[in-house]
């Protein structure tokens, strides 16, 4: 009852405003570009709706945060390996950036995750895309075209997620060795990190399989997840994983810190300078790359690149918000 | 509509646009490509087998030239009406966009035209440990772009993910004819994911012409189980008892007793005859995780009831367990003249009860009826087999599909999990989607082809976009 009385409310203040921009936590709020400072602030509702674990699917308000989802599904070792890298991100704002996780590799990314979506549209009004059901071809795909939409088409409500059940071991593990011959000894990894120095690998399954996988793929054991590089400029350049190997020294002569993601071709990149990470954006466009500023660099361009089918993307985003009132400058 | 003048037009300028064979409006070719597998049937103007992506763009700007809609079309396996010709249009049959364009092992991606049969690049994949991992039941004859447009299942999508987690770019030809590059190799795209809305647009968003998909590695170890059970209720209860135990397996397909045996009368897969239910299982991955969940599965199924538990010896046996299953539609047409297939969703927990709805509306509506589908994501199949010479038969069948239909939705699920809308199930859409989010996908549809001639007519029941509706304000003159 609450959480229907809050979607009215937002759909309420929605209709009247000129300028609206979702906040959840702010973890990823200079993801892209900032919003319009008049826009003004509302927020979705927060907590499960319905968990239905033999289902393996669990329905949430948007601005439920990492730690609350993750609380209620690990008490059925579920997981919706959304692997934000705080967890107080909202699902809200994970969906609306659309950064997926580090176990991309195995998990696939963020987008396969969204089953179905309900947000508020320009005029007010609540509309739901997609279906519960973890299968559904009713109906255009329009969860997918939420996820990192930077909330330009509306102001997402409630979600629902697939789950998985949590694998029983998860395991890193870490070796000297070039990660693309290590990734391509092993089965599925969950994830193969590498930062020009160390690959790191993690795997998960029942133990003789972790175990027999870590042989194959010739890791030691016993290692730990990798820091994310850190700094005040950062940012995520995505390019074809077969680019990494010449994308790499490019990145070390400019002096950032870097983590790539072996065999998906996302980069995590942290500067000391707004002039490294613009330095980090031009090798991975020489790359054929891109990259998406995450932090700081506000002199910067979010996104840096033009964006593809701009006119077919304008097009659509009009559809859905005439006047442009939502998240105005965030997204372009 | 008299067209006849604008016609011989239209006919001149798509054999201008193509060797002039390959532009037919014979009665012959016309019949055969007025419908698709479903039961929906239109009428083409013209029918076009295009052997590039340029001459797929020439086809539809003849079309737009002469404000002709277009419809794409593969192997015509689509069991909703999708690729049925409605507003008599330029039929567009990519079954000659058929080549392999690359495979690139290392980023385990290939390029392939929409017209590629889908199991046709698995087995040109084979010799990499690679495979394309889709595979619905008319994996032989269905074409790959035909796969993107309904956003195709199959039996291994319950682990692996339907056509949409395996597309990874899309060159497509939108509705004025311009091409465009949606998606890409890169793991992520600055903008909205025009790849995502494209698939599963049933045509309605333009034609692909040629597709990127994801490769994935074959499982070191796989196992297939066949399960029987003495009721229908004890091997539904067992499927929703396996996803609660948290095992995804990679297939977990159910069949009910008269798909069993007829079955097992036409390919011999040595199913049990006198079985109420059977199900098959795969479990794939590495070794010690197929070991656990075979055994969590066999467990799962006893308990429930399960009379007998068969793990496949050897690839043979194997083999032959899944010829049963992907015969089943070959077999039930000899029982028949006539088969209408549903394809509904309900949650895996609801099984149980909708299973039993669904047996008690064809026994209501005197149907024979069958069950075979993919259990395990709860995708309900339901097939009613009659002969269509019977007075009044499809007036039962068509009763018996609403009733399903409701039934399903009542339970909270969808109306296709794999199939598609199309034609068919246009105006059941309301059934899920209230008038704003009709609104909505409308608008999408609106803003990816503003003419409105890719496939016109299908998906989106009439009165979708809130200007059609009958919305009278009181005291307004009309």
């Amino acid at each position: 009852m609450a959480v229907t009385t809050a979607v009215a409310e937002l759909a309420d203040n929605i209709r009247t405003a000129e300028a609206v921009v979702a906040v959840g936590n702010r973890v990823q709020w200079e993801v892209g570009n900032p919003p319009r400072v008049d826009a003004i602030d509302v927020r979705a509702p927060s907590g499960v709706i319905t968990y239905e674990p033999a289902d393996l699917t669990v329905t949430i308000g948007a601005g439920t945060t990492e730690a609350e989802l993750t609380e209620v599904l690990g008490k059925h070792e579920q997981e919706c390996a959304l692997d934000p890298r705080s967890d107080r991100a909202t699902v809200g704002g994970m969906l609306a950036t659309g950064l997926s996780g580090h176990r991309r590799l195995r998990h696939g990314p963020l987008r396969d995750r969204v089953l179905e979506v309900r947000f508020v549209t320009a005029d007010g009004e609540l509309v739901k895309g997609g279906g519960p059901t973890v299968k559904n071809v009713s109906g255009f795909d329009i969860p997918r075209l939420v996820v990192g939409s930077f909330g330009t088409l509306g102001v997402l409500t409630q979600v629902t997620l697939r789950c998985q059940p949590v694998d029983r071991v998860s395991e890193w593990s870490s070796t000297a060795e070039d990660p693309v011959a290590v990734l391509r000894r092993g089965y599925r990894p969950s994830c193969v990190l590498w930062d020009g120095r160390e690959t790191r690998v993690l795997i998960e399954g029942v133990a003789a399989d972790v175990e027999a996988e870590r042989l194959a793929m010739g890791t030691m054991g016993g290692s730990v997840a990798p820091a994310f590089p850190d700094g005040p400029h950062r940012g995520r350049i995505s390019v074809r994983p077969s680019t990494l190997r010449t994308l790499a020294p490019a990145l070390d002569r400019a002096h950032v810190r870097w983590l790539a993601e072996v065999g998906v071709g996302t980069v995590h990149v942290a500067a000391d300078t707004e002039a490294d990470l613009v330095t980090a954006r031009v090798v991975a466009e020489a790359s054929g790359g891109w990259l998406l500023r995450e932090a700081g660099a506000p002199g910067i361009d979010g996104f840096g690149v033009a964006r593809p089918n701009a006119v077919l993307q304008e097009r659509i985003r009009v559809a859905f918000d005439p006047t442009g009132k939502f998240s105005p400058g965030r997204a372009g | 509509m008299q067209r006849i003048d604008d016609f011989d037009a239209l006919l001149r300028d798509l054999r201008s646009s193509l060797d002039p064979d390959r532009v037919r409006a014979e009665p012959l070719e016309l019949a055969l490509y007025s419908r698709d597998a479903g039961v929906a049937r239109g009428r083409a103007a013209a029918v076009c087998f295009p052997r590039t992506g340029d001459e797929v763009a020439a086809v539809v700007r003849a079309a737009a030239r002469h404000d002709r809609p277009f419809v794409a079309r593969g192997s015509g396996t689509g069991l909703a009406g999708g690729a049925t010709p409605v507003d008599d249009p330029v039929v567009i049959v990519t079954t000659q966009l058929n080549r392999i364009l690359e495979v690139d092992a290392d980023e385990r991606i290939a390029w392939v035209e929409p017209g590629v049969l889908n199991l046709d690049l698995t087995r040109a994949v084979a010799h990499l440990g690679l495979h394309y991992a889709p595979d619905p039941s008319s994996q032989q004859a269905c074409t790959i772009g035909g796969n993107v447009a309904t956003n195709a299942g199959g039996p291994h999508c319950l682990a692996s993910g339907v056509t949409a987690t395996h597309v990874r770019a899309i060159d497509v030809v939108l509705g004025d004819g311009s091409v465009a590059r949606l998606g890409g190799l890169e793991p992520d795209q600055a903008g909205y994911d025009l790849r995502g809305c494209f698939v599963g647009s049933e045509g309605t968003m333009g034609i692909a012409t040629a597709i990127a998909v994801r490769l994935l590695p074959d499982p070191p170890a796989v196992r297939t189980m066949l399960l029987d059970f003495t009721s229908i209720e004890d091997a539904a209860a067992t499927v929703s008892g396996v996803i609660a135990a948290g095992i995804v397996p990679a297939a977990l397909e159910m069949m009910d007793a008269e798909i069993t045996r007829a079955v097992e009368d036409y390919v011999g897969a040595g199913y049990p005859r006198d079985a109420a239910a059977v199900l098959l299982v795969e479990l794939d991955g590495l070794p010690g995780g197929v070991d656990h969940d075979s055994d969590a599965v066999a467990r799962v199924g006893r308990e429930l009831g399960a009379r007998t538990v068969r793990v496949a010896a050897d690839d043979a046996e194997r083999a032959l367990l899944w010829k049963g299953r992907k015969s089943a539609f070959g077999a039930i047409a000899r029982l028949a003249p006539n088969y209408y297939l549903h394809d509904a969703v309900v949650p895996r927990t609801k099984l149980v009860p909708v299973l039993q709805q669904v047996y008690a509306i064809a026994r209501e509506q005197r149907l024979t009826m069958m069950n075979v589908f993919h259990a395990g994501d709860g995708n309900l199949h339901p097939l009613i087999v009659f002969d269509g010479r019977e007075p009044g038969i499809w007036e039962r069948v068509y009763r018996a599909g609403d009733q399903i239909l409701a039934a399903c939705v009542a339970a909270g699920g969808v109306l296709s999990g794999e199939h598609g809308i199309g034609l068919e199930k246009r105006e059941a859409m309301p059934l899920v989607f209230s008038p704003a989010d009709l609104d909505a996908q409308a608008r999408l549809r609106d803003a990816f082809d503003p003419s409105g001639r890719a496939n016109p007519q299908k998906v989106l029941p009439s009165g979708s976009r809130c200007g059609e509706m009958q919305r009278v304000p009181e005291g307004a003159w009309i």
